[in-house]
């Protein structure tokens, strides 16, 4: 808001003018006119130290080139970014980073995604005149998972202030100076923190790299699809990379109203073994005691056929894992036989506040969705087995794992349906088992902690037959008369706007990347 | 002990007591005059009145940059924030021993300085970050300090002035990049010695964030003499550009190198040859440095100019810091140019791309053509490099290293292209 009364200036880049808020930088001002001035050390989630000397621009009247990432436009200003001069500089900071670099592309993980590889590139440097040895600093570790490449590093600094800065935990810095410099701890000891991995993600080139990933896959094999960490309530924006239906890598995906441009260890090392272990890959259903498998057809008539036959009022177990779209389909499943409740657990686990940016923090609860549950109406609970173990008329279990359930758990029920992508100990005792996909097999929406709904994309081929649960729901619900299928989560979500209050007025579509808030959000239901 | 080569033709304004051993202890300082100026800065003038003095005077920096000393000191805010003077005692370019002498023989000069120009900026607080490696002189001057605050000079209501003034020496830990002003204030604060970017300047934003003046030890000991002799005193010496006199640090090859004090207008080449006594018997004068190694190295026949400012930059060097020099012709320009680049990629703080990988870039060149390993295309790529690695860095660092590969590839090629063409060398041994 302050800025907005601030006086505007007009500054004319590469020819175009634009008016921008007074104390703009060059580079910010460039961008919104989607010129984008090459850069290292800044990041815009950082402050600007103006060491690379990559975005020097020309600057009309100035007697030499302005470090645009740090001059800040004035009045009338000219500036010219792609002018001989601009570009003489850029090329020469190019060619003096690759002096010391080891041109190690081939096995570099960061090769393909490389802002260094980018602009030798887009400067044309085919041919070195640098003919002298190189320095050789070696490797080492500085977190228990993160290694770092000293030879590939270009001092940029940006590791160095994501920890002082937005960590606010200042452990790293440059060791030695010149040519010498090298990232590193004070007393050279490893150092831990609940956000070291997104000094791995600033880092513009291959020097500080996730072992987990090391050597895994090339940049240009993965395919990217943005994504909702499902680790905890904060729902941070991601990008899954994955190859071969796996995923094998996760980074942030700015969002100014909800993670920046961060986001926590726990989320991707969660994310990266999501959906590790055994899985419901095909419908089951009870014959004659023993659970067969069977194809969708038989599964839904098995379905149909046994809720029609008027078993008692449903009650269920659901995950606070779940998308909207399908607590929402079950919850109206639920409604045509019979809602008599539903109750949901979460894990917890301390809460880390990233302190330069405390709207993000890996929050207690470790589900993305216990918002949502709660919205359509189902009950956080410590204790979930203790009504439902004693319940006889229809039992949904929705993804639970059922871990710490009786023995006789779901013996007294008259129907016991398991809906979820893991094959549990516990789900093998149900009468019929839908298989669903994991989030990162499906798309969908989930509201995180403070209301906001946020959208999720498919990554990776669901397993086997598994289907999302709003689509096998809504099947269901067609057969008993209840509305017609939905055709996609979109229309799913449609028909959960309509008929909750909170998600009033919100479309697919206005969810966007982005997000949107739910009538009342902000007031946290559950921390 | 007396000190050497003392020279009837020098002006010995700052150097007037050198080699005398009493005038280190305050009584001795106060019986040779001082502290005069500082009584009658707090005893009859306004800071500002102190400030017009010296910017009457025209006394320019003596770091290195030359920057007007009163014109400095205006910058300073009018606001209420803590301020702070620093001086700037880590005198380390290479070739430059004049501070470290003041400090030696006469602390007190220096402290009387920094208390007038603290006075003069209204600072509450003096630091004097002192070059580590001067482990006497820091004992020495920590005595004239303890000796300053018993006497009143410094401390709680200075001579019944009403004005305080703490005073702190702070050493530094062996990095030539914490003479530079910002970088110093880095050091001072306890971090890397890593330069700032300027704008905001220090005296804005310098020292704990907080308006800040920076001068050299050579700037803040020639304060006293001007606040109590006036600015038409100190400008009979020198130009109108260049009031004053200076102390040049001569070493090298010379028959008498020592610190020489002369007034801006003396002429460089009767300084290298009549002050200095010119190279040793048998040899040629090859080349001077005139103003410490960041700036152009002359020709031993272009040295007949004025020492000032303006008459340097018209003969194409600098004046610098003052410390000169001197080469014969037993120098290989190939290898003293290597050893000064060296230097500076030893000391980049390596922040700046530019100058990290530009400095030892150019270094490894040059080990390769003294090893006779040249090419000849390897000259235009130190001059490209060279013009790389000027004005596109937060400090001059990364420009002081291009400078005597530029100048010595301008002046003496034929050196190059010996080492690189014949694989010999033109030294004279």
């Amino acid at each position: 808001m302050e800025r907005e009364k601030q006086a505007l200036v007009t500054v004319k880049i590469d020819g175009v003018p634009v008016a921008v808020p007074q104390g703009t930088t060059i580079l910010e001002a460039a961008e919104r006119l989607g010129v984008v001035i090459p850069r290292y050390c800044y990041h815009p989630g950082l402050s600007a130290p103006a060491v690379c000397r990559m975005c020097l621009v020309e600057v009309e009247g100035a007697p030499k080139p302005a470090p645009s990432c740090v001059e800040q436009v004035r009045d009338g200003m000219v500036v010219h970014t792609a002018s001989a001069e601009a570009r003489k500089a850029r090329r020469a900071a190019v060619e003096f980073l690759l002096v010391n670099h080891p041109l190690d592309c081939p096995i570099c993980d960061a090769a393909g995604q490389c802002e260094l590889q980018d602009y030798a590139f887009e400067t044309g440097q085919l041919r070195t005149r640098n003919v002298e040895p190189k320095v050789v600093l070696g490797r080492d570790k500085v977190t228990p998972e993160i290694v770092y490449f000293a030879d590939r590093c270009i001092l940029c600094t940006r590791c160095v202030r994501f920890m002082d800065e937005v960590a606010q935990e200042p452990v790293l810095q440059v060791m030695s100076r010149g040519h010498r410099g090298y990232i590193d701890t004070m007393t050279g000891e490893l150092f831990e923190h609940p956000f070291s991995m997104n000094i791995v993600d600033v880092c513009p080139v291959g020097a500080l790299v996730n072992e987990d990933f090391l050597f895994k896959a090339r940049a240009w094999d993965l395919d990217q699809t943005p994504s909702i960490c499902p680790g905890c309530s904060q729902g941070c924006n991601v990008l899954l990379g994955s190859k071969e239906n796996r995923i094998l890598r996760v980074k942030p995906r700015p969002n100014s109203e909800v993670n920046s441009y961060w986001m926590c260890d726990h989320g991707r090392k969660t994310l990266v073994h999501w959906g590790a272990g055994e899985r419901a890959e095909v419908p089951m259903v009870r014959e004659d005691g023993r659970l067969t498998a069977a194809d969708w057809t038989r599964a839904l008539d098995a379905l149909t056929t046994a809720l029609r036959s008027q078993p008692g009022g449903a009650r269920a177990i659901v995950s606070a894992g779940a998308s909207n779209e399908s607590l929402y389909t079950i919850r109206k499943l639920m409604d045509l036989v019979g809602f008599e409740g539903g109750q949901f657990r979460i894990t917890t686990g301390p809460e880390q506040v990233l302190k330069g940016f405390p709207k993000l923090a890996l929050r207690k609860d470790r589900a993305p969705n216990g918002r949502g549950a709660e919205l359509f109406g189902f009950e956080r609970s410590d204790d979930v087995f203790e009504v439902a173990g004693r319940h006889r008329g229809v039992l949904f279990v929705l993804e639970d794992a059922l871990e710490g359930a009786a023995e006789d758990f779901g013996d007294s029920a008259a129907l016991f349906v398991y809906v979820g992508s893991m094959m549990s100990a516990a789900a093998r005792k149900a009468h019929i088992v839908l298989p669903s996909p994991t989030f990162a097999e499906m798309e969908g929406t989930f509201t995180n902690l403070e209301g906001r709904v946020q959208r999720f994309s498919q990554a990776l081929r669901a397993v086997g037959l598994a289907r999302p649960i709003w689509l096998t729901g809504s099947v269901v619900l067609e057969r008993l008369g209840g509305g017609r299928a939905f055709c996609s989560a979109g229309a799913a979500f449609a028909a959960l706007a309509e008929d909750f209050s909170e998600y009033a007025g919100l479309s697919y579509e206005s969810v966007g990347l982005w997000g949107a808030l739910i009538a009342g959000a902000g007031a946290t239901a559950s921390p | 002990m007396a000190y050497p080569y003392a020279d009837p033709r020098e002006t010995r304004l700052l150097s007037k007591h050198f080699g005398e051993s009493e005038a280190i202890g305050i009584d001795g300082w106060i019986q040779r005059g001082g502290y005069k100026a500082l009584q009658q800065a707090l005893g009859s003038m306004s800071p500002d009145e102190v400030t017009a003095v010296v910017k009457e005077s025209g006394l320019r920096g003596r770091g290195g940059a030359g920057f007007p000393a009163g014109l400095k000191w205006s910058f300073m805010p009018k606001d209420d924030r803590p301020r702070y003077l620093v001086c700037n005692a880590d005198e380390s370019e290479p070739g430059t021993f004049k501070d470290r002498e003041i400090m030696r023989w006469t602390p007190h000069q220096l402290l009387e300085g920094c208390i007038i120009a603290s006075y003069a900026i209204r600072a509450e607080h003096c630091y004097i970050y002192i070059r580590g490696e001067f482990v006497d002189i820091v004992r020495i001057l920590n005595g004239a300090v303890a000796e300053a605050y018993q006497r009143g000079y410094l401390g709680r209501n200075i001579l019944g002035s009403g004005f305080d003034l703490q005073l702190t020496v702070h050493l530094g830990a062996g990095a030539y990049i914490a003479g530079e002003e910002t970088g110093l204030l880095n050091s001072l604060e306890g971090r890397r010695a890593e330069p700032r970017i300027k704008p905001p300047f220090p005296a804005q934003r310098g020292a704990f964030d907080m308006p800040t003046t920076v001068n050299n030890v050579e700037t803040l000991a020639s304060v006293p003499h001007i606040v109590l002799n006036g600015a038409d005193w100190y400008r009979q010496w020198g130009t109108e550009k260049s009031p004053g006199t200076k102390l040049f640090s001569c070493c090298g090859h010379l028959q008498r190198p020592g610190n020489y004090e002369v007034p801006l207008d003396f002429n460089l080449s009767d300084l290298v040859y009549s002050l200095c006594g010119g190279p040793p018997e048998g040899r040629q004068l090859l080349a001077v440095i005139p103003g410490g190694s960041s700036v152009p190295i002359m020709k031993a026949d272009e040295i007949d100019c004025d020492v000032s400012y303006e008459g340097l930059e018209a003969a194409g060097s600098m004046l610098g810091s003052g410390g000169l020099i001197a080469m014969d012709d037993s120098t290989c320009m190939v290898r003293a140019v290597r050893k000064m680049v060296e230097f500076y990629a030893h000391e980049s703080c390596g922040q700046c791309t530019n100058c990290r990988e530009g400095t030892v870039w150019l270094a490894k060149i040059l080990r390769r053509i003294e090893r006779g390993e040249g090419r000849e295309e390897d000259i235009p790529l130190l001059l490209d490099i060279s013009a790389n690695m000027a004005g596109r860095t937060i400090c001059p660092l990364s420009d002081s290293a291009a400078v005597p590969v530029v100048s010595s590839i301008r002046k003496f090629e034929h050196e190059y292209l010996a080492h690189i063409r014949d694989k010999t060398c033109t030294a004279v041994r």
